[in-house]
């Protein structure tokens, strides 16, 4: 079973970074990628993906935001916040809001951690 | 990017400076968070590749009032200044922040100069040590110095600039709002520097992207 990967984040190089990382351990999902909140909502009124990654620092809407959105909609899918900004009270917000905290740069490891975990959870909910 | 320097880095490597930066700042407030046990928020980064005249522009838009700024040299591959801005309005507050808030006016007054230079130091090095372990490069950092003026005096330190040099001026707004305290972290290299930069940019998303580098 394939799945699908969102990656939102501003930068297009972390977003490259995070799809190598994502091809590294699991070359058979894909993957859709928004530039910012507004897109990620979009995109997830169209049921396009299965997991999400969440950059933090973005123009307009924060990944934080966003990611409470993502859970409103969604309460039990995996979800990831991705940020070098590892202050306690972001990470602790992700955590309040049921989201994986993620330090950048991204590791090839941290994120296959995020999403074997996330596989498991995925399996288990299917009938 | 609609400043006419722009063309100089290309959008990929410009996203790639964005995102060091990025990372950099994000590491330094969180230093920053520990020494003044409150969030520090941060501003999405720009990066802006002008003249030094513009550079003054920008930053005399934003903040007219007198500026206090803390300012590194940095020296290797890539050499420039990188400066800790805020309006001297903050700077007591700062240091107040940092020492607890228990100390009365004229210690604070007199511990300010030092307690500057050493968050400074603190700040600048954390953003500073990131970028250039992500860049595989290391950077050597000069004592901090603490200045005080306005944006010209700030962007126009001896040595004076070559002619027709090119400022790279990234700014990142930090605050913290329970202190109300905010300033800028600012970096400036000439266009040798720009160059060298370039050249470590493509390594850096080579290693980066991988095979889906375009």
């Amino acid at each position: 079973m394939t799945y699908r990967l969102l990656i939102v984040d501003d930068s297009k190089l972390a977003r490259m970074a995070a799809a190598k990382a994502m091809r590294a351990r699991y070359p058979d999902w894909n993957r859709v990628e928004a530039s910012n909140a507004d897109e990620a909502l979009a995109l997830a009124n169209d049921g396009s993906f299965d997991v999400a990654l969440v950059d933090f620092n973005m123009p307009g809407r924060d990944g934080l935001q966003l990611a409470a959105d993502l859970r409103a909609r969604s309460p039990s899918m995996p979800l990831a916040v991705v940020s070098a900004n590892h202050q306690d009270e972001i990470v602790a917000r992700a955590k309040a809001i049921g989201a994986a905290f993620l330090p950048k740069p991204l590791t090839e490891q941290s994120l296959s951690d995020f999403l074997q975990g996330a596989l498991q959870q995925l399996q288990s909910a299917k009938p | 990017m609609n400043e006419q320097k722009a063309e100089l880095l290309s959008e990929l490597q410009i996203d790639a400076l964005t995102e060091l930066v990025n990372i950099g700042v994000s590491r330094a407030a969180f230093s920053l968070r520990e020494m003044v046990r409150a969030q520090v928020h941060l501003s999405v980064p720009s990066v802006q590749l002008v003249d030094r005249g513009r550079a003054i522009e920008i930053l005399a838009q934003r903040e007219i009032s007198n500026l206090v700024a803390v300012h590194q040299v940095f020296e290797g591959d890539i050499t420039g200044r990188a400066l800790l801005i805020f309006p001297e309005t903050k700077s007591l507050e700062l240091v107040r922040a940092i020492t607890g808030g228990d100390l009365p006016l004229e210690d604070i007054i007199e511990l300010e100069q030092e307690a500057l230079a050493e968050t400074g130091n603190i700040l600048l090095n954390s953003c500073l040590a990131t970028i250039a372990n992500m860049l595989h490069r290391s950077l050597k950092m000069s004592l901090p110095e603490v200045l005080r003026g306005d944006a010209r005096t700030f962007f126009s330190l001896a040595p004076p600039p070559l002619a027709g040099d090119v400022v790279m001026f990234l700014y990142i707004n930090f605050a913290v709002r329970e202190r109300d305290i905010s300033g800028y972290i600012a970096m400036i290299m000439d266009l040798p520097s720009l160059t060298a930069l370039t050249h470590l940019l493509d390594e850096f998303i080579a290693r980066t992207t991988g095979d889906l580098a375009p």
